[in-house]
């Protein structure tokens, strides 16, 4: 079947088959890496994406329920420069093995766009679906509070 | 890599559409909401819908509102949108405490409370939440509407009385005076299945002492239809005091077959089903008489 979807701005029209997963027809058919592919069973929150505005866990969508569709993926954050949700990973060292990255901070600029100035116990709450191997939550939770205190002068729009 | 078998798609752009795709399917058609239980079952193959009748499309089932003398729901209400709704809250904090610990909020975004219901999972707290409540579900069909307890919704694990043709389109809940109603859930960690989970909806008499109607809805411990009637029927009338509190739940929890499992052995969890009755039985009371 052939579905149409904007995809960080960009309109991309494939055929692909109803049982493709969103989170494959994203890398797989867009070669869009940045989400991961994790737990396959929407527990681990790696492959979370914004589909028209709400992250979702792509892992249990299907792509053509996004047809018609805006979809953000992690390549959609930076504009003219990195959103402050990604600057604040890198000054804060919100990273370690960078597999659960991308849903974190899919998730992260979805809260700061709601609240800008969460709690630490809101930041938690918000990212209590996505799972890091690393464990590294301390340094992520500070990564969001660091993008909180340096939010971005101009804009930044999901095209 | 978990991937469903082939099966078809539609879009429907109204409710006719949708329930004329149902009846065509002849009971191989699905309604796909949020997806967040179908599309698991598809991928381990435990459901094999040869089409999939999407209906996120159907925005005039995503609604909360106050009709007359009730709350009226609308099946593809998302998770989120219950949680955050205050109309709910004013008269039914039960579902904010229950939505609060429903998965994450990345799940509640796009899974919906029509789906919650119709997937009948036996440790699904919606079930046990709007069971407690006394909703009622409108299912539509082509031939029209009809209404059934929420109660009588489920006919075992997995197992509703929605027939092929018809789809959950909206949850009606009695907006009644003097009550109070709490959700209690103990889960091994954030965002998982009940362990046991029981939600209390109490109606005190004027002067706040006599326990006039009361629904206590459980989860995760077998019971079918995911309510207490024997509790139920000893507390009505009863004096609302701990005392009482305490019998019914204990009444509760003997009626209650958990099966040992991962999530805990049988004790266990009928020890809870009686702790976290007396639990929302107390927060409903304290709430009924608005002291919390």
């Amino acid at each position: 079947m052939r579905i149409t979807v904007n995809v960080n701005g960009t309109d991309y029209t494939r055929d692909v088959e109803p049982r493709l997963l969103l989170i494959h027809f994203i890398r797989d058919e867009l070669s869009l890496t940045g989400s991961h592919w994790g737990c396959d069973t929407s527990n681990c929150g790696a492959c979370t994406v914004w589909l028209d505005s709400t992250p979702i866990k792509s892992c249990t969508a299907l792509a053509v329920m996004a047809d018609g569709r805006e979809v953000r993926t992690v390549e959609g954050l930076e504009g003219a420069e990195l959103d402050p949700v990604q600057q604040g990973f890198m000054e804060c060292h919100g990273l370690q093995c960078g597999f659960c990255t991308p849903g974190m901070m899919m998730t992260s600029r979805w809260l700061l766009d709601k609240n800008p100035d969460p709690s630490e116990h809101e930041i938690r709450e918000a990212i209590s679906g996505q799972i890091c191997r690393c464990t590294g939550y301390e340094n992520i939770v500070r990564s969001v509070r660091w993008a909180a205190e340096h939010p971005a002068t101009t804009e930044v729009t999901a095209s | 890599m978990q991937v469903p078998s082939h099966v078809e798609y539609e879009r429907p752009a109204t409710l006719a559409a949708a329930l004329m795709l149902l009846a065509n399917g002849e009971g191989e058609a699905r309604p796909l909401a949020g997806g967040h239980s179908l599309i698991p079952m598809m991928k381990l193959r435990l459901a094999r819908p040869e089409l999939l009748v999407d209906i996120n499309g159907l925005t005039e089932l995503a609604y909360i509102r106050q009709d007359g003398d009730q709350l009226a729901i609308g099946a593809l209400t998302r998770h989120a949108a219950l949680l955050e709704s205050a109309l709910v809250y004013e008269h039914y904090p039960i579902f904010r405490d229950a939505e609060t610990v429903i998965a994450d909020p990345i799940v509640r975004n796009w899974g919906t409370v029509g789906g919650s219901l119709c997937q009948a999972d036996p440790s699904e707290d919606l079930s046990a939440a709007f069971a407690a409540a006394k909703a009622t579900v409108v299912i539509t069909s082509q031939q029209g509407k009809r209404t059934v307890t929420a109660r009588e919704l489920h006919v075992g694990p997995y197992e509703t009385v929605v027939g092929a043709g018809e789809l959950l389109t909206e949850v009606r809940l009695p907006i009644p005076a003097r009550t109070g109603s709490a959700y209690e859930k103990v889960e091994r960690r954030v965002g998982d299945w009940s362990i046991v989970a029981v939600g209390a909806v109490l109606t005190l008499s004027a002067d706040g002492a006599t326990v006039e109607q009361v629904g206590i809805g459980l989860t995760a411990v077998g019971a079918e239809q995911f309510y207490a009637p024997e509790a139920e029927a000893y507390l009505r009338g009863k004096p609302a005091t701990e005392e009482h509190f305490a019998r019914a739940a204990a009444i509760a929890a003997e009626h209650t077959s958990p099966v040992s499992d991962q999530r805990g052995p049988a004790d266990y969890k009928r020890h809870l089903a009686a702790e976290l009755t007396v639990r929302a039985l107390r927060h409903a009371a304290s709430r009924a008489r608005g002291e919390a």
